[in-house]
């Protein structure tokens, strides 16, 4: 049923390749690092995991509220979910039915983004009470927590030097952590990803998500701009490019469309692709040069999730019809 | 609203704006009155009681589901949680933890259904009790109430609305009653204008000014006394005696930590505000809370919304209960309908009357519960289904009014409530 790799991608040839059925909206989703399976948290609260060569489908309970945050050990064995009740949970990934392995309180309020470090010891939770977190991967040990942030902490992202850590903030504020001292050590000025609309009395906005470009030379914040009426999602999407060494904005991607970039993550070939929900559910490939997408495409339904395989090649989207969706940027097949 | 009684010169209305500004439009060319109010001492006895009316709208749509009846674990119930209550077996959102500790003062009415999903017409039906209609406009909870309760010589605005912004003045919304029992909107918390004597004016010309007015008046009423001439002459003192008491709208006089308690933003300031306004005898007052109408991304916005919310009316709930006004307070937490059980793809909820929630307390009505209850993913109402018309007359019994009595307006009976409809009479104490 799957069809060959290529190895090259080729965004212009995007196609849906698969398509999975299930019960309910999906709100996150993640390849495993092996590229075996995709994982993806839905609105009744599960996890559900298909193996992309069989599609065979399992579903995972643990959380009591949505699950937005999925990370994975090195080694792709444990999966570490999220959920918006507060709690991570550590998984075994790859046996037939996955049970919670530990379950601990991270957050008060919701927790909604996790990343794992490069050498697999850490993971690292930011929640709504405006905190981050560190755990050990191992026992689930808490080893920092990183106050700083004035609003609830959207995304969490390690550094591949081992070194650092970023979070963003609901107002536009990415911290760059230390982490051997947990001290804040600057900060990345993505205030154009925040509105406070005065008449509707409402924060919005965000760095929906975070990514460094395979260079170690940009910063990618993504999320939306131009929220005239946050009540009614009228805004505009908004990647911001940042250089790294400076902490300035280089670059700014405001593709026209009625959508919120979800997701960022740079392509081993060096673009930027990005999966958007909303009014218009899309993936944009942009080059850091370019501040115009120099492919787009639309996808069947609303998005509010995006990976990218291990092969560069496939892409998994969460949607709002219950699908969760892989794309191949590659010609269809003949 | 044009006033018929005015003469309308020049130097009339150029005097009129000197000596009060915009305080003079208060009058009202209505006359007579609540049937049973016309006796005098049933008024006297009902002005004794003190009672009020504190009423919360939650301006947009106030999501049910992530307030009063949450769903949790259902295709509609959303990400978060339902927590128990002071009230056991009674469970209301996470998001509503200080609430849910003075559960025990509060009455959750969960099965209405108003069966409108428009914002203006449903915020009139419940603001009012009745369908709007081209052929009649009504006056709202807020005017009925001041009519009906406040006694006669207050200082104090029988009828004070609370809103997040705008410039405040005096609304539209007492109809038939008149001008004299609209709403005096408070922007912002903001003292109504030019309540204020000029600076460069003093006590003693002022009451020189006032002796001046009130002179001609006299003389004036001498001879042409009529009900409207009263109402405007009216309107001139109770803006004398607001001046007066201007200090009752300066929330800066309560002490600090009462604000850190209700919270340092502007529901906070508001809520202490009402708690202000109504301990110094207001008799009607709304706070407004803003916006509930979230199509998009409904629970980050309920959660900064109702977080807010959640702080400030439950430090508002203990301390009118700590006070013993509560005994004599009815709280209502309104809206103009509910939101959607199914979910956008915005993550967001749209407009749904259908099976959505009200919460009631205080003077005169049950506490301590839920009644009515809908389905389990709250699509429906499943028992004990009321409506906008049986709230409004709930919420006048519950003060001590009969609302199947009739204003006597210009000679003609006018129902205090929708004639077709009663009070819910599992509500009331």
């Amino acid at each position: 049923m799957s069809e060959p790799v290529p190895q090259k991608a080729d965004p212009a040839q995007t196609h849906v390749a698969i398509e999975w059925k299930y019960s309910c909206p999906f709100v996150s989703c993640r390849f495993d690092p092996t590229g075996r399976f995709v994982f993806a948290g839905a609105q009744d609260m599960t996890v559900q995991r298909w193996e992309i060569g069989s599609g065979t489908n399992v579903s995972l309970t643990g959380h009591s509220s949505w699950v937005r945050a999925l990370g994975f050990s090195p080694d792709g064995q444990s999966l570490y979910s999220g959920g918006y009740e507060g709690r991570l949970v550590w998984w075994p990934a790859t046996v037939d039915k996955p049970e919670p392995a530990r379950s601990i309180e991270a957050h008060t309020g919701w927790l909604r983004c996790l990343a794992v470090s490069p050498d697999g010891q850490l993971i690292a939770t930011g929640g709504n009470d405006n905190l981050v977190k560190l755990w050990k991967a191992a026992d689930g040990t808490l080893t920092q927590t990183l106050s700083g942030h004035a609003a609830n902490v959207f995304s969490v992202q390690f550094h591949p030097a081992g070194q650092w850590l970023l979070s963003g903030d609901l107002l536009g504020q990415v911290h760059q952590w230390e982490l051997s001292t947990a001290k804040l050590l600057r900060t990345f000025d993505a205030k154009e990803l925040h509105t406070y609309e005065k008449g509707q009395a409402v924060n919005y906005g965000g760095v929906r998500s975070m990514a460094l470009s395979p260079d170690g030379k940009s910063l990618a914040c993504s999320g939306l701009h131009k929220a005239t009426n946050p009540l009614g999602a009228v805004q505009d999407p908004l990647i911001m490019e940042f250089d790294w060494d400076s902490a300035k904005p280089r670059i700014s991607h405001a593709p026209d469309a009625k959508t919120i970039a979800w997701r960022a993550v740079y392509h081993p070939e060096g673009f930027l692709l990005v999966g958007c929900g909303g009014t218009d559910p899309l993936l944009l490939f942009f080059k850091s040069d370019q501040d115009k997408e120099f492919s787009r495409f639309k996808m069947p339904n609303t998005a509010r999730d995006m990976d990218l395989h291990r092969d560069g090649v496939q892409v998994v989207t969460a949607h709002f019809d219950n699908h969760v969706r892989i794309s191949r940027m590659a010609p269809k097949p003949a | 609203m044009r006033c018929t009684y005015a003469c309308h010169s020049s130097e009339h209305l150029l005097a009129r704006r000197r000596f009060l500004g915009q305080l003079a439009v208060g009058s009202g060319v209505i006359v007579g009155g609540l049937g049973a109010l016309t006796r005098p001492a049933t008024a006297e006895q009902l002005a004794n009681k003190q009672k009020r009316i504190l009423c919360f709208n939650m301006h947009g749509g106030l999501s049910q589901l992530e307030s009063w009846d949450p769903k949790p674990g259902t295709d509609t119930g959303g990400p978060f949680r339902a927590i128990p209550t002071s009230v056991p077996g009674v469970h209301i959102s996470e998001l509503l933890p200080h609430v849910a500790q003075q559960m025990q003062h509060l009455m959750i009415v969960r099965g209405v259904n108003t069966k409108e999903d428009d914002h203006g017409k449903g915020a009139y039906m419940m603001t009012t009790g009745r369908r709007q209609t081209p052929a009649a406009d009504y006056p709202s909870l807020g005017a009925v109430t001041a009519k009906a309760l406040a006694p006669q010589d207050s200082a104090v605005p029988g009828h004070i609305r609370i809103t997040p912004g705008g410039g405040g003045g005096r609304s539209e919304d007492a109809a038939y009653l008149g001008p004299r029992f609209a709403s005096v909107v408070l922007g912002n918390g903001n003292p109504p204008a030019n309540s204020a004597r000029d600076a460069a004016l003093t006590p003693a010309a002022d009451e020189q000014r006032n002796l001046l007015r009130r002179h001609a008046d006299d003389r004036f009423l001498s001879r042409r006394r009529t009900a409207q001439t009263d109402a405007y002459t009216y309107s001139y003192e109770q803006a004398q005696r607001l001046m007066g008491e201007r200090d009752l709208f300066d929330v800066s006089k309560e002490p600090p930590q009462d604000l850190e308690r209700y919270g340092t933003y502007d529901l906070g300031r508001h809520c202490l505000l009402a708690r202000r306004l109504l301990s110094g005898g207001a008799t009607f007052v709304q706070v407004s809370h803003s916006n509930y109408d979230t199509h998009n991304e409904n629970f980050d916005f309920h959660l900064e919304q109702v977080g807010e919310f959640d702080r400030s009316f439950a430090a508002l709930v203990a301390d009118l209960a700590d006070r013993g006004m509560l005994d004599s307070t009815l709280i209502v937490v309104l809206s103009e309908f509910g939101r959607t059980p199914r979910i956008n793809h915005f993550y967001g909820r749209d407009h749904w009357s259908a099976a959505w929630s009200v919460l009631v307390a205080g003077c005169g009505v049950q506490h301590g519960g839920a009644f009515g209850k809908t389905n389990a993913n709250g699509t429906e109402v499943a028992e004990h289904q009321v409506d906008h018309a049986q709230l409004f007359h709930t919420y006048l019994t519950a003060v001590g009014l009969d609302p199947t009595d009739s204003f006597d307006i210009g000679g003609r009976p006018m129902p205090v409530a929708d004639p077709a409809s009663s009070a819910i009479k599992e509500l009331l104490a």
